[in-house]
């Protein structure tokens, strides 16, 4: 099992390790979301979903599709 | 003057970076908005005085991430900047980036510099930088970015007179591209692509093969060679990823030393409003507060102004009838043209209520946070959280609602929403159940704060709001488009709303509707009141049947003289028009002069109001006109001798204008929308459907 961003618990923190554009929107990369950068999980919605992250400096709300496609190195 | 130069600047930015502020600065109230040829997005654009012999027409793009658009409005940005042909192609491009947010704000400016066009950096919110323990040094960025740079607040008008003369002196900027990317990502490949396409900087026809979309502006030959290049989609992905990551490690490598950051002064007051506000429970507690506090608001306080403006048009027309010569003319002024105005002037107040506190809570950053809040649960009625605002402006007004689903990037989400959107209670339907409401609920308070029409009004916003929702999953469940999310939003800094973005944004949105839908209202007062005052020979002898039908009983004039407007109402052109229909509206419990409100309101609602005070305006006797609502209320159905609008009937009107798809303008904008007429007319039949069955339903229970 690989760790991902939907898998960090509130206030936890860990490195992108990989994304692959064929399931993760250009957007997000935009954003700052890149691999090697730090992540922290702020924040999820009521119901789990969408998260609140905190990466490069950015704070965005990404769908835990998208954050389950996000792996962190361990 | 008309010599003056005139300078053609594109304002482009990240949302949530000032560049509106900015460009209010610029441009103050010299402002107009227009629409794109062939689309509809609105096109925001003013004049700047730049010296005594220059001026810049400046226009404020959509904001974006990203050059790479990934919703409608975001491809606007692009085509402004490829398009050549384009009248407004601009000589130099603001780019307006955060102080804050910098690193992520320039990825931007890097995509946009790489088009050789020349490109001023503005950075905005500098006044802010003490506190937030930021320093830049501008010499050093201004030489590692090949750029001039001006720093700005635009809330506080810094650094404006010096943009100003920096727009004046574009033609001296460097335009090389920054860092040679291409090379990096593969030195072949981007060979191959810069000969295909001599004509181009390599930039602009990378954007072109990357974008999943057709460019009117190229040659058939470009065409092709373009289509040629976009078959290898396994390498354009790549090469985007890389180029991504590269622009990154370039805006890094030019940050590191110029800009820096005390992390030390960061405050914490984001985390604990956020905590609060997307709070499991409070979250919603405050949101629903907040939903309520807005809708009182439109009822109540909204409600004195427009009693004044409804009894002030009313004295208008009385006057204006007293001191004219009495004729065609004066009947054309006092019972169409100003009762007409009188019906567009009324919704003012209501509209820049509702727009104040939409603004309001995007310029404090809340609204991001509604979309935080509701995504999953709108992604259950196969919507999605960017939803909320739309539907929260069909409250104004289903046109620019329609138009703002455009920043959803997932197809069917966004579908769903322009279906759906037309149940929310828009303030075309304010007028006709604020008026249908003081008829028949009692003006009572209970609990001692609350209102009880006021309740009913909110209950009748919760039936629309529910009619969306209920439309929207079983839409959800036919519907069988295949869904990719591409959902990303930024969680934006709170900030202290500007008063001046506020007021502008207001009287911009007040002014389009009143001149949008304002022409239609005004032009249907006078169609409807010639249709009211002329008819076929029946109409012409309606003096004489009269008289000789009355002359054994013994009616003093004034009486007769009602008798005869009301005939000559019944054997109108519009008389015979509600009749025809009668009909088929009976079962609603409806006559027919309800029945030519019904017909008028497909203009747009609230002509129902202004319908029927024509209608009962022609009908009346000419020194007493009287408000609307006392018109509406005097008046009795012959064959009950009850009140007109009585509860039945007003329950079922209410019901039937929650419903119905009635607004010629919005069925006009989902059909350009979607390109296809297909949705319009699911719209207008299952919404009439729905309409016409609840309200006989609801006729017939309480009658």
């Amino acid at each position: 099992m690989f760790k991902t961003i939907a898998n960090l618990r509130i206030g936890e923190k860990g490195f992108i390790e990989k994304l692959c554009l064929d399931n993760i929107p250009l957007k997000l990369l935009e954003m700052g979301c890149l691999p090697g950068i730090e992540v922290q999980l702020i924040q999820t919605a009521p119901l789990n979903d969408p998260l609140y992250i905190k990466v490069n400096g950015s704070h965005l709300a990404i769908r835990r599709e998208t954050a389950e496609k996000i792996t962190i190195a361990k | 003057m008309s010599n003056d130069k005139v300078v053609k600047v594109a304002l482009i930015g990240n949302p949530n970076t000032g560049k509106t502020s900015l460009f209010n600065q610029l441009t103050g109230l010299k402002q107009k908005v227009g629409n794109y040829p062939g689309i509809t997005v609105e096109k925001k654009q003013g004049l700047c005085k730049l010296n005594d012999t220059a001026k810049a027409e400046i226009t404020d793009l959509p904001g974006t991430y990203s050059i790479n658009p990934t919703s409608m409005d975001e491809t606007l940005v692009l085509d402004a900047l490829l398009n050549e042909k384009n009248n407004n192609f601009p000589d130099v491009v603001v780019v307006v980036v955060e102080i804050e947010n910098i690193k992520r704000n320039l990825l931007l400016f890097t995509q946009i510099k790489d088009l050789k066009i020349p490109t001023i950096l503005v950075i905005n919110m500098i006044d802010q930088m003490k506190r937030k323990g930021i320093d830049i040094d501008v010499k050093q960025l201004e030489e590692k970015l090949n750029t001039k740079i001006v720093l700005a607040s635009a809330r506080k008008k810094l650094g404006i007179e010096e943009l100003k003369s920096a727009i004046l002196e574009y033609e001296k900027l460097d335009t090389t591209p920054i860092g040679k990317i291409s090379d990096r990502i593969d030195k072949e490949y981007f060979t191959k692509l810069k000969d295909a396409f001599v004509e181009f900087p390599l930039y602009k026809s990378w954007l072109l093969i990357t974008q999943n979309m057709e460019f009117d502006f190229l040659s058939d030959k470009q065409k092709k060679s373009v289509l040629k290049f976009r078959k290898d989609i396994e390498s354009i992905k790549r090469y985007q990823h890389k180029e991504t990551i590269l622009r990154y490690q370039i805006i890094n490598e030019v940050l590191k030393d110029s800009f820096n950051v005390d992390k030390s002064k960061a405050s914490d007051l984001r985390g604990i409003l956020d905590r609060i506000l997307t709070h499991k429970i409070f979250g919603y507690v405050i949101f629903a507060a907040i939903l309520l506090f807005i809708f009182q608001g439109i009822f109540d306080w909204a409600s004195y102004p427009m009693d004044v403006i409804d009894t002030a048009f009313a004295s208008l027309s009385s006057w204006a009838k007293s001191v004219l010569p009495p004729g065609t003319l004066t009947n054309l002024i006092a019972e169409g043209i100003i009762p007409g105005i009188g019906g567009i002037v009324i919704f003012i107040p209501q509209i820049a209520i509702l727009f104040t506190f939409i603004s309001i809570l995007e310029e404090t950053g809340y609204m991001s946070r509604v979309v935080f809040l509701m995504d999953k649960i709108m992604r259950k009625f196969g919507m999605s959280g960017k939803s909320v605002i739309p539907l929260i402006s069909g409250t104004a007004c289903a046109i620019p609602a329609i138009m703002a689903s455009r920043n959803i990037s997932s197809w069917k989400e966004r579908l769903i929403t322009i279906l759906v959107i037309p149940f929310t209670t828009c303030s075309a339907r304010l007028p006709v159940y604020a008026i249908l409401i003081a008829l028949i609920i009692p003006d009572k308070r209970i609990l001692g704060i609350l209102n009880l029409q006021g309740l009913t009004m909110m209950a009748l916003y919760l039936l629309g709001f529910t009619a969306a929702i209920v439309s929207a999953v079983l839409l959800h469940y036919v519907l069988k488009i295949e869904n990719k999310s591409l959902f990303v939003i930024e969680m934006p800094n709170y900030k202290i709303p500007s008063l001046k973005n506020i007021f502008y944004e207001v009287v911009e949105k007040t002014k389009a509707f009143i001149f949008g839908a304002g022409k239609i209202i005004l032009a249907l007062s006078i169609v409807l009141w010639f249709l009211a005052s002329n008819g076929p020979s029946s109409f012409k002898e309606a003096e004489q049947t009269v008289t000789a039908q009355l002359e054994s009983t013994n009616l003093s004039k004034q009486e007769l003289q009602k008798k005869v407007a009301s005939y000559k109402l019944e054997h109108s052109y519009i008389g015979y028009m509600g009749k025809t229909i009668e009909p088929v509206i009976k079962p609603m419990g409806y006559d027919w002069k309800i029945g030519i409100a019904l017909i008028s309101s497909f203009a747009a609602r609230e002509v129902f109001v202004g319908a029927l005070a024509t209608i009962y305006n022609v009908e009346s006797d000419s020194e007493n006109v009287g408000t609307i609502k006392e018109r509406m209320a005097a008046e009795l159905n012959p064959t009950t001798g009850k009140k007109r609008f009585d509860f039945p009937t007003g329950i079922s009107l209410l019901l039937f204008y929650a419903f119905a798809m009635q607004c010629i303008g919005t069925l006009a904008i989902v059909k350009r929308e979607t390109n296809s007429w297909k949705w319009p007319i699911l719209q207008l039949t299952g919404m009439g459907a729905l309409a016409y069955f609840s309200a006989v339903i609801a006729f017939n229970i309480l009658s």
